[in-house]
């Protein structure tokens, strides 16, 4: 591992150099995943490239339509914001659930979201909220993104500088933890936007998508009762030693009846 | 690939050249031997190597000494007064007992500060929520959150 180069770009155009001239080499953001999947031995980068420098990355914007949160902004920054708060309260209590404390101070939005961990929490907020996701090369909806297992829509070399929320009129998050990860077994982002119903799930597949026939039930009635009676199909949902696929099938009505409740 | 670092730890300028994958851990103990700082599971689970960047509780067999340039670091080294007493929490963890076997204190003792500092009034729930990120395998936490809530009352009345 001591072989490997270590850059901090001063420019975002100088970030994207680095990066379109060694395939191998990685952006850093807060690390909180890279770090741990390269002590697994999941990854051996060539290089870092740490956006700490690009402080143009931090920070959050909000009006009264949209709230835009900086690509390297903390998970701690975006809990703690008065403006996040005001404009969409369930994106920051769902950055206050994320992890740990320890964590939440160094891991970044734009990290969780180009890492597409399947339990992470942040995907479903940007699927369920309609999203856009400005990268230095352009801007992608939400819908599309998540590819599958830690594979997005970015192309190689591709950073996020931030990701733009509508305000929505309503809108709450619901995970079940996984007791000793935090991360989420199920969670289910819950909102009513100006296109519609967008129910999203994260933990229960290889990444995180849409439930089109919660978004219908709930498109009728915007209440907990019309998720009763609602069953998914579990043949493409994780099973691990925390729970079987039919379980987490079997929580996502459960958890978008709770996030109304 | 040798990185060149200046950084701030315990109030003291230190300047050195390190490899791109030195983990801040690493770099206290086996450079700077600030030993206080205790290695536990090194994977970013139990808290014990919790250290301040910046005021703020991180893991620090979690982050690169690289990423920190420019950065403020402070270990439970840092923490005590000069004239040798304890600090608040400290001395609450003692006077509660708070620890039995005492390696995951440390850790348990810079979250706890971050959290009061940013938390002044909390209860014994959000004491718990706050030390999320720490395991003690020895006390059960009984004796760990009464200590917090007794530091809590110690540290307000320190204020101005």
């Amino acid at each position: 591992m001591s072989a490997m180069a270590y850059h901090r770009p001063s420019s975002l155009a100088e970030a994207a150099k680095l990066a379109a001239g060694d395939p191998d080499a990685r952006i850093l953001a807060g690390g909180q995943s890279i770090l741990p999947s390269m002590k697994l031995g999941l990854l051996a980068p060539s290089a870092f490239i740490d956006l700490a420098a690009l402080g143009e990355l931090r920070g959050i914007r909000a009006d009264r339509k949209s709230v835009t949160v900086g690509a390297m902004t903390t998970h701690a920054a975006v809990a703690a914001s008065p403006e996040v708060m005001a404009a969409i309260p369930s994106l920051a209590k769902l950055a206050a659930g994320i992890g740990d404390p320890q964590v939440r101070n160094r891991g970044t939005i734009g990290g969780s979201l180009a890492n597409s961990d399947p339990a992470a929490d942040y995907p479903a907020a940007v699927l369920a909220l309609n999203a856009t996701i400005r990268t230095n090369r352009r801007a992608l909806p939400a819908d599309g993104f998540f590819k599958g297992l830690f594979e997005t829509a970015l192309a190689p070399g591709e950073i996020i500088t931030a990701v733009e929320f509508p305000v929505p009129n309503t809108a709450s998050y619901v995970k079940f933890p996984q007791p000793a990860s935090r991360f989420a077994l199920v969670g289910v982002f819950v909102a009513q936007t100006s296109t519609g119903v967008r129910v999203a799930v994260t933990g229960a597949g290889p990444c995180a998508f849409r439930v089109k026939v919660l978004e219908d039930a709930l498109a009728r009635r915007y209440a907990p009762q019309a998720c009763e009676g609602i069953s998914l199909p579990s043949g493409d949902l994780n099973t691990d030693i925390h729970a079987s696929a039919e379980y987490r099938a079997h929580l996502i009505p459960v958890l978008a009846q709770r996030a109304l409740a | 690939m040798a990185v060149p670092i200046e950084l701030t730890v315990n109030g003291k300028t230190v300047a050195a050249e390190v490899e791109a994958d030195t983990l801040l851990s690493s770099f206290l103990r086996e450079h700077l031997r600030l030993t206080g700082t205790h290695i536990g599971c090194d994977t970013s689970s139990c808290g014990a190597c919790t250290v301040h960047v910046g005021g703020r509780a991180v893991k620090s067999c979690n982050v690169l000494v690289a990423q920190l340039h420019g950065s403020e670091v402070t270990t439970i080294e840092g923490i005590t007064p000069r004239d040798g007493s304890l600090h608040p929490m400290q001395a609450a963890f003692k006077a509660c007992h708070g620890l039995q076997c005492g390696f995951c204190t440390a850790g348990m003792v810079m979250s706890a500060i971050d959290l009061l500092r940013h938390h002044p009034h909390t209860t014994d729930e959000e004491i718990r929520a706050g030390l999320e990120g720490n395991l003690c395998r020895c006390t059960g936490y009984q004796n760990i959150v009464k200590a917090v809530a007794m530091a809590a009352k110690a540290m307000g009345r320190q204020r101005p």
